[in-house]
């Protein structure tokens, strides 16, 4: 046959390989993965947040506490995980809400507002490192 | 012969009011967190007073629990979406769901007790 090709294994199902290696999300579907996992990541850290705002109204010496706490390397790694994950989801929010009102789907605009979206969160993100230590 | 409607026990609604809520919530909390920014970037460094302070006042009260009844209706939202994409069974999904419902009601009161004590 003139039109034969290599014929690929077919049915292919997923496997942590395939989905690790082999599927190539485009960008908007990073931005779409990123809003749902920052999103979770949100939810459980309200906990964690939570019980440093209540740390940090209810005296001085817990004020005090909390900032030293939030001093240390990992607190501080893990704060800015969150503050990352609070802009991203908030970035995020506002393009799939211009998606909602059928703005911006074309692929040009959806592969640059993408873009947009994921570096506007990382550079909101080191602004407020920068103005929080 | 009757219709028979298969109703699922566990998930979403059959409507748009989630959809809705959700964007109106997500609109909530943006102009909280803008707010928020500009008072605590605007104003002088943070220290316990100026802390304590802005959550005395009424308005900071009402708006920071504004915040927290959208975010939990908003989180609610989300993570049903979550469960019922990846949690099939449902005997598995309905527990996380009623476990996701309880945090979020601890997470009111916890607030609530934070913001008024």
């Amino acid at each position: 046959m003139a039109n034969a090709t290599i014929r690929k294994p077919r049915p292919k199902y997923l496997s942590l390989h395939a989905l690790l290696f082999e599927i190539r999300l485009p960008l908007p579907g990073w931005v779409s993965i990123l809003h749902r996992i920052s999103g979770l990541l949100l939810f459980v850290a309200v906990l964690w947040l939570l019980f440093l705002l209540d740390r940090s109204l209810a005296s001085e010496a817990g004020f005090a506490s909390v900032r030293a706490y939030a001093g240390l390397a990992p607190v501080k790694v893990a704060l800015l995980v969150l503050v990352w994950a609070y802009c991203h989801h908030f970035c995020a929010g506002i393009r799939f809400l211009f998606l909602d009102l059928d703005k911006g789907g074309d692929l040009v605009t959806a592969r640059l507002t993408s873009g947009l979206v994921l570096a506007v969160s990382l550079a909101l993100t080191a602004w407020l490192g920068w103005k929080l230590w | 012969m009757e219709a028979v409607v298969e109703r699922i026990v566990t998930g979403a609604h059959y409507g748009l009011r989630d959809w809705l809520a959700q964007r109106i919530t997500a609109a909530v909390m943006a102009v909280y967190t803008v707010i928020l920014l500009v008072v605590l970037l605007g104003g002088a460094p943070i220290t316990y007073p100026v802390w304590k302070d802005l959550f005395a006042q009424g308005w900071m009260r009402v708006a920071t629990l504004l915040f927290a009844a959208s975010l939990a209706w908003h989180a609610w939202v989300g993570m049903r979406d979550i469960l019922m994409d990846y949690v099939k069974p449902a005997g598995a999904r309905l527990t996380a769901e009623v476990a996701v419902l309880l945090a979020i009601a601890a997470y009111l009161g916890w607030t609530v007790q934070i913001l008024w004590r």
